[in-house]
């Protein structure tokens, strides 16, 4: 037979077959179809969040090369003077950026802008306003971005109330700038105005500048005599700043795609493994009719590129979908609140989803590499020996080779975050779980040795059955503990982290009210006066007022949460994990978070600069704390050292103790009667807070809960088809079971009785493997992820119901395979050769 | 008159109307230590006959009657019991459960008998040593020939004692040589046992060895002399 000839039949073979068997066909595609809709789905979500922030970026930084940036509260504007004489400078734009707090409540992002010279930097944004530009110069104008009029309802004539601190001003809305020239809410104002109204006279928050021709940015950064706290920041570093914000929680995200894809990539294997093994006589046939191995191999792939094709194209229209319904839907961030845009469209670029498509075809054919592989080796002779059953899988794998993977794993667990990212976490799991999945075959045949042999003959069957072909139940297996384990160990991950969550808001909600100005506010705060007049209230035993802003430790990093807060002695009330032995005394003391210890190296003892009034504050790190509220890095200092140091007396926040039968509504009436802020003053019990704190985040778990649930169910899809696959090439066997006496429901309970113990064994291999991969999620991957620690916590009751699903699960899709392998007549079985 | 172990009375069976039938009023009957062969070319409906005899197949109209029992109005488990409690099958791709050593295998349908362990070691061990292989006992089926492996699917044909033991083309995938012995083998633990035998068969060699021989022929069996 020439070459061409026997890759012809081959195909022709398996083209019939598969037209033959297309329930076959339908499984594997549709497990490759989620696998690459899930990580399409993912991608694309993230790929367009990303856009968006960088549009945004750019939108709001236009040509500017360099902007120089300060932290809440600005920096003031004598260095903008400076920095426009420089002759590198061509142009400098000044810029107030301020969250302003509205009457009605909410806030808005307001800038105030040099509208002569910022339209030279940012000629999109700024051009439609140019024929308003003497309306806009006016003290109270205000010009609204189409978005936030329409949010706000408020078009051009209407008037905005803005709260800044104790007065309400009114601003009079005098443009509304065309759809699509800034996505986001926004309102410009000129800069002067807005220094004036917002409260922020003599300073800046921003400067723009574009560089003379020649002038290299990163030198020229280099060389500004800038006051502590203020950085000069390129629009590469601004966007990667703004990126890495949501960059371990992208992460984790593309991470659980790529684990429902490995699943529906082992769901190919098991399906071609089984497959094959059901045809082994057909192409032990063609072998010995003269197609050679690699033509038979080359078969076996071809297919598996057909499906894995029509898997990839199918998941990746599904993954657009996906990506456009949650876009629609959630928004960028999947309703994690990390992002403020409205409809943001999915970006795709045709080369982009032909990569994926790609990619399904890739997995496919990784699947059924090592199946065509075994199919190509097999011995015609011995497969067209009447009797032989085969075996999809003869362990060949070295247990050697599973011990390496295993310590190999081990080791990677204890590997440093690979630029922040804890890469080695990631191949910790991967390595952990493939080493524990070529052990399979040897935890399973030993736990079904420990069981006693019963006395009963269908239950001794199924169990021998089990024995005597672990080789061929280690493929459904395998895929049980795939997914599983993946499950276990993040349900493990996922209760530690609620469970040290729901003691720490405990620890940090010690008060009975909370009180807050606005979530993000510049321009309202409470005053020293009012921290007296709460303290003199009805029913209030004491009141804490704090002050919380932003500063910037490092150019390239998001900025740092700084909160100034009484410290009654040893740091009363913060979850401290770590204490300095021996703080310098002279200094100031500092308490950081994990995140600071992590990222900044602010250890125990350490020296820490803060910059407050705009000089370089040193103070000693006398302890670090946990910090779930912020994972880029939390600084709690003395609230009169501040003060002192800042020379002034604002507050964003406080607790307020009640009396012995005070009650919190009536005391919160007393306060707002008091305050008078209007709906910009938030008052929330502690009970309150904390429910809908756990609220949150377990909705920003929802969305892992879901990739994690398709991820097991394509395994289960794959444990019920190994099943099928299993029972149909057990026809013979069942028919003849069937003639020597067993009735059907007795063959269906059989296979059921498999499928349960094959479940059990799975299951209780899964939760050992899961509880192994949960230490490098509990200890490894979310710490170097969010900078933060976790008391392990394992949900035993949940943990045990989910197994019970499984095994049920398992039990009921042997059952359902029985149903369908017995349904045929026994008597057309029993005359199918084996 | 004694009743014959088996009877079979005007039996048609019909797989689509509008083809003639596969048996059309086939009659006849089975007394107990006869061993009866059944010949005919390949598609003409002898194992469809086989099948319907074993309440595997329903048919369109006739009776079958086992020691006296009318199983064509039986629903399938009561036949599954009947099967179980008096009918042994050997098949042509001997079916042999490959996970199962051989005395296990063996003991199946005594197992789903219920017997006591003792009783059942002493029947398995008894109906090995009658087919030659008591050594091969704890072997699994893939340690064992092709006719070793009829010699197992006997033996489990026969372990229970059954009434009727039915056998499909049991030589088909043998060479001459061990397929006289399992014919001879068969024969002879049948009548030992003191159950009846019907062999199903295309091969004159292999109808030879039987009391009697019918040709099914055009939809009906006729006797036929065997040299």
């Amino acid at each position: 037979m020439d070459r061409d000839g026997g890759t012809r039949i081959a195909l022709a073979v398996f083209a019939a077959q598969l037209r033959d068997r297309p329930l076959r066909l339908v499984v594997a595609i549709v497990a490759i179809a989620l696998g690459i809709a899930l990580t399409a789905g993912v991608y694309l979500l993230n790929e367009s969040a990303l856009a968006e922030f960088g549009r945004a970026t750019r939108e709001l930084a236009g040509t500017a090369d360099l902007a120089v940036r300060g932290g809440r509260g600005g920096f003031p504007e004598e260095l903008y003077a400076e920095l426009a004489r420089r002759p590198e400078v061509r142009v400098a734009s000044p810029v107030v950026e301020r969250e302003v707090s509205l009457a009605a409540g909410g806030t808005l992002p307001v800038r105030g802008i040099d509208p002569f010279v910022a339209g030279a930097l940012q000629p999109a944004l700024y051009a439609s306003l140019a024929r308003h530009l003497l309306t806009l110069l006016e003290p109270d104008a205000i010009a609204l971005s189409a978005r936030a009029a329409a949010e706000l309802r408020v078009g051009r004539g209407g008037v905005l109330a803005v709260r800044v601190a104790e007065d309400v001003r009114r601003l009079r809305v005098v443009v509304v700038l065309p759809e699509g020239v800034y996505a986001g809410r926004l309102g410009i104002m000129d800069i002067g105005s807005a220094q004036w109204t917002l409260g922020a006279l003599g300073r800046l928050d921003r400067i723009d500048l574009a560089l003379a021709p020649g002038v290299d940015a990163g030198r020229f950064r280099a060389t500004l005599p800038l006051p502590a706290g203020v950085d000069a920041v390129t629009p590469a570093m601004e966007e990667g700043r703004a990126t890495s914000l949501t960059r371990a929680y992208r992460v984790n995200l593309d991470m659980l795609a790529l684990v429902a894809l490995l699943t529906g990539a082992f769901l190919v294997f098991a399906s071609q493994a089984l497959a094959l093994l059901r045809r082994r006589q057909q192409l032990a046939l063609l072998r010995a009719l003269g197609v050679r191995r690699f033509e038979v191999r080359l078969a076996v792939l071809a297919e598996a590129a057909l499906v894995g094709a029509a898997g990839g194209a199918l998941g990746t229209a599904l993954g657009w979908l996906v990506a456009r319904g949650v876009l629609a839907t959630l928004g960028a961030d999947l309703g994690a609140g990390l992002f403020d845009s409205a409809a943001v469209p999915v970006v795709a670029s045709p080369l982009l989803l032909a990569a994926f498509v790609g990619l399904g075809v890739l997995v496919a054919v990784a699947g059924a590499w090592l199946p065509a592989a075994r199919a190509a080796a097999a011995p015609p002779a011995r497969a067209l020996r009447a009797g032989d059953a085969g075996s999809p899988g003869e362990a060949d794998a070295s247990p050697w080779l599973a011990v390496a993977l295993l310590a190999a794993g081990s080791g990677c667990a204890f590997g440093p975050p690979v630029r922040g990212l804890p890469l080695f976490g990631y191949a910790s799991i991967a390595l952990l779980l493939l080493g524990a999945v070529l052990l399979v075959p040897a935890f399973a045949g030993r736990a079904l040795a420990w069981l006693p042999p019963p006395r009963r003959p269908l239950p001794a069957l199924v169990l021998a059955k089990l024995r005597e072909g672990i080789a061929q139940s280690a493929v459904s297996l395998a895929a049980i503990v795939v997914s599983f384990s993946l499950m276990v160990a993040m349900a493990i991950m996922v209760h530690s982290f609620r469970d040290s969550f729901d003691r720490w808001l405990g620890e940090v909600l010690p008060a009975d009210l909370y009180l807050r100005i606005g979530p993000a506010s510049d321009t309202s705060y409470l005053t020293a006066g009012d921290a007296a007049l709460l303290a003199t209230l009805p029913g209030v035993a004491r009141a804490e007022l704090r002050r919380s802003l932003t500063v910037s430790l490092a150019p390239e990093r998001p900025p740092v949460t700084l909160i100034a807060r009484p410290l009654a002695g040893a740091a009363a009330g913060l979850p401290l994990v770590e204490r300095a032995s021996n703080p310098d005394p002279a200094l100031p003391f500092a308490y950081v978070s994990e995140g600071m210890r992590d990222l900044y190296g602010a250890v125990p003892g350490a020296v820490l600069e803060l910059p407050i009034g705009g000089v370089a504050r040193r103070f000693v790190v006398a302890g670090v704390w946990r910090d779930y509220a912020r994972s880029n890095g939390t600084v709690v200092i003395e609230r009169s050292t501040f003060e002192a140091l800042a020379g002034e007396q604002r507050y964003s926040e406080g607790g307020v103790w009640l009396l012995p039968r005070a009650t919190v509504a009536a005391v919160a009436d007393r306060i707002r009667t008091a305050l008078r802020i209007g709906p910009a003053l938030q008052l929330v019990a502690a009970g309150d807070l904390k429910r809908r704190s756990l609220a949150a985040f377990d909705r920003a778990f929802a969305i892992t809960y879901a990739l994690e649930a398709v991820a097991v169910g394509i395994g289960l899809l794959g444990v019920g088809f190994a099943f099928a696959m299993q029972a149909l090439a057990r026809r013979a066997e069942f028919g003849m079971l069937r003639h020597v006496g067993l009735r059907r429901r007795d063959v269906v309970a059989m296979l059921s009785g498999e499928g349960a113990l094959l479940g059990a064994v799975g299951a209780g291999y899964g939760l050992l493997v899961g509880a192994v991969l949960s230490l490098v999620l509990v200890y490894t991957v979310n710490r170097q992820s969010f900078h933060w620690s976790l008391d392990y916590v394992v949900p035993l009751g949940q943990l045990g119901l989910i197994a019970l699903v499984l095994v049920a699960s398992s039990a009921l899709t042997a059952c359902l395979a029985g149903r369908l392998a017995t349904g045929d007549s026994a008597v057309r079985a029993v005359r199918e050769d084996w | 008159m004694a009743e014959p172990l088996l009877r079979i009375d005007g039996l048609v069976r019909r797989f689509r109307p509008d083809r003639p039938p596969v048996l059309d009023g086939v009659s006849f009957t089975l007394d107990a230590g006869e061993y009866v062969a059944i010949m005919g070319e390949s598609g003409i409906g002898k194992s469809t006959l086989l099948n319907v005899i074993a309440g595997l197949d329903r048919p369109d109209a006739g009776s079958v009657r086992l020691d006296g029992r009318e199983l064509t109005t039986l629903d399938d488990d009561a036949l599954t019991l009947v099967r179980r409690h008096s009918m042994g099958f050997v098949f042509q791709a001997f079916h042999v459960l490959p996970y199962l050593s051989v005395a296990k295998n063996v003991a199946l349908p005594i197992e789903l008998l219920g017997r006591p362990p003792a009783t059942v070691a002493e029947r398995v061990r008894a109906v090995l040593a009658a087919v030659g292989l008591e050594e091969a006992a704890a072997r699994l089926p893939r340690e064992l020939s092709g006719g070793e492996l009829q010699r197992v699917a006997i033996a489990r044909a026969l372990v229970h004692g059954p009434r009727l033991v039915l056998a499909d083309e049991p030589t088909g995938n043998l060479d001459p040589r061990s397929a006289a012995q399992v014919l001879a083998l068969l024969r002879n633990q049948v009548k030992a046992q003191g159950g009846a035998g019907l062999l199903i068969t295309h091969s004159r060699a292999a109808a030879a060895s039987a009391d009697r021989v019918y040709e099914l022929d055009g939809r009906t069996l006729r006797p036929l002399a065997v040299a």
